[in-house]
């Protein structure tokens, strides 16, 4: 079991699998939120679906419409689980507060390194840390 | 954060519900970035098109509209970014009765809170320009990036809820670009070749953002020999924050504040000819269909206006293309006045009013319209056009009118 320590994050304590690339994101840029899927030609994750995910991405993009994506998209049921950032701007915080989602970063290392698509995790805001419950392809 | 004894009877539920949703929010946001306490701000900025609130999004507008009058106004001047649909063209567009009911519920529900319906992203060219040190809650990335760079206020990213919620208590959490510290260069870049246009200004933006990649980069950037004007910054910074999430830059003699480097030794990034022709180069489709030409992103100042006007003088829009000019309501005016407006729209173009094209249910109008190719003179309209599932080509404006003319790019 791996520990990874963080900056306190914002939302509640919640368990799922991760969905990693070392991409930036926006909900405007790069996502088609009414099939759930990342849209934008060229991101790495384009094509697949990010929900009830925990995505683990490198950093965010421009633009200020995420503040109110996330709580739209929470408000249709079809909304990442967690999102697991190296460093955010101040969009992605204030929508993850205003949607409820949880959100964390500043870690140690390169966080798009240290976990893998398919990893199961614990993301924990209040303490600051993200659990690799289980890595993928590890599964009892 | 340290909260003073109004800010703590705010969070009590004195002031109201609206107000105490408002800094609870803050709160939140200024303890993740460890904000030691408030800031008064004197404007607030809301972007709250219709797309992406949802109708969640305004239903949680009129739920905080509803509260007395007295615990719903803001504080401080509060205007809006464009919105979702513009009333007088939207037929014209392809959208629907319920986006423009939908849009209807969310002007209403501003009004109630006593915002300014100014439904712009240039309120620093057409509303009111802010001054050196003025601490402000802008909504908008490009408003934001030319107020603190161009005029040296200080500004972060408000999202929409946050900007509504620094309207009602009239301060935001200091952070970011309110701090000295947050504003010195971090990256440093010389020019050896001058964009030539407003698309090359946008490229630079992009090329530098894309460099930077982080919202806490500033860059530097030198080689600039002539002020290029507020329409090339407005360009260059919106196209900066597009690509790179960036919120502030220093170039010498021409932005407000003496750039002081994070890293006196850090290394210089040249950007030349080469690199400003490969940027556009990237997007080239020549001889392609054109279904659609927007110059929008950001909206139009006037110069603007009469330039695209000037260059479309006299011809006919081809009619497989759709050509869209977007703008502000108080530039809308200028141009009815002026002639400008009935001068682009003898072309068969359509000019718009508070919209700013990729705002306005961009994915939809593709659809409806069968909308693909898009041709634009904003590098920053390029860069998020892509996930809506359009192919944008970046041009200069006399090419883009060009190719609206011959319905292809030449």
């Amino acid at each position: 079991m791996t520990i990874l320590r963080c900056h306190p994050g914002i939302g509640p304590a919640v368990g799922g699998v991760a969905l990693v690339a070392p991409d930036n994101f926006s909900a405007r840029y790069d996502l088609d939120r009414n099939k759930g899927v990342f849209s934008r030609p060229g991101h790495a994750l384009v094509g697949q679906s990010y929900d009830s995910r925990i995505l683990v991405l490198n950093d965010a993009k421009g633009g200020v419409a995420t503040a109110w994506m996330l709580h739209e998209m929470k408000s249709r049921g079809i909304v990442p689980l967690a999102l697991v950032f190296n460093r955010v701007n101040p969009i992605l915080a204030q929508g993850a507060a205003f949607g409820g989602v949880t959100m964390v970063d500043r870690f140690a290392g390169d966080v798009t390194q240290l976990i893998r698509t398919g990893d199961r995790l614990r993301v924990d805001p209040a303490a600051g840390t993200v659990e690799i419950v289980e890595r993928a392809g590890e599964r009892r | 954060m340290r909260l003073n004894d109004e800010e703590r009877a705010i969070l009590a539920g004195e002031a109201g519900e609206s107000r105490r949703w408002a800094i609870q929010h803050q709160i939140q946001v200024g303890e993740f970035f460890d904000a030691a306490d408030f800031v008064t701000v004197s404007q607030a900025h809301i972007m709250a098109d219709t797309e992406s609130l949802g109708e969640a999004g305004v239903a949680f507008l009129e739920a905080l509209a509803a509260a007395p009058e007295a615990e719903r106004r803001v504080r401080v001047p509060t205007l809006t970014d464009p919105r979702g649909l513009d009333f007088a063209v939207y037929k014209r567009l392809g959208q629907t009765d319920a986006m423009a009911a939908l849009e209807a519920r969310a002007i209403a529900a501003l009004r109630a809170f006593g915002v300014l319906m100014t439904d712009t992203c240039i309120n620093y060219q057409t509303i009111l320009p802010p001054v050196r040190g003025e601490h402000l809650a802008m909504g908008d990335t490009g408003v934001v990036v030319y107020s603190n760079s161009v005029f040296g206020a200080r500004s972060n990213f408000e999202g929409g809820p946050s900007a509504l919620a620094a309207g009602l208590t009239g301060r935001t959490p200091r952070y970011g670009f309110h701090l000295d510290e947050c504003r010195r260069a971090t990256r440093r870049f010389r020019l050896d070749s001058t964009p030539r246009d407003l698309s090359e200004w946008g490229a630079l933006g992009g090329i530098v953002g894309r460099a930077c990649g982080s919202y806490w980069q500033v860059p530097l950037i030198e080689g600039v020999e002539t002020p290029p004007g507020s329409d090339a910054l407005k360009h260059f910074g919106a196209a900066l924050a597009s690509y790179g999430s960036v919120a502030l830059f220093h170039m010498p003699e021409i932005t407000a504040e003496d750039a002081v480097l994070a890293d006196p030794a850090a290394a210089t990034t040249r950007i030349d000819r080469a690199e400003l022709d490969a940027f556009s180069a990237a997007y080239a489709a020549v001889g392609d269909k054109v279904d659609v030409v927007v110059f929008a992103a950001p909206q139009l100042s006037l110069i603007e206006m009469q330039q695209v006007g000037d260059a479309l003088s006299g011809r006919t829009v081809h009619p497989q293309t759709t050509l869209i000019v977007a703008t502000s309501p108080e530039i809308k005016h200028a141009a009815d006045r002026m002639g400008l407006t009935e001068r682009i729209e003898a072309t068969g173009a359509i000019v718009a009013a508070g919209i700013c094209f990729y705002q306005s249910y961009a994915g939809e109008l593709a659809e409806v319209n069968g909308w693909r190719r898009l041709v634009t003179n904003s590098a920053k309209l390029t860069n998020i056009i892509g996930g809506y599932g359009y192919q944008p080509t970046l041009m200069s404006l006399e090419r883009c009118v060009a190719a609206a003319i011959a319905g292809r790019i030449r």
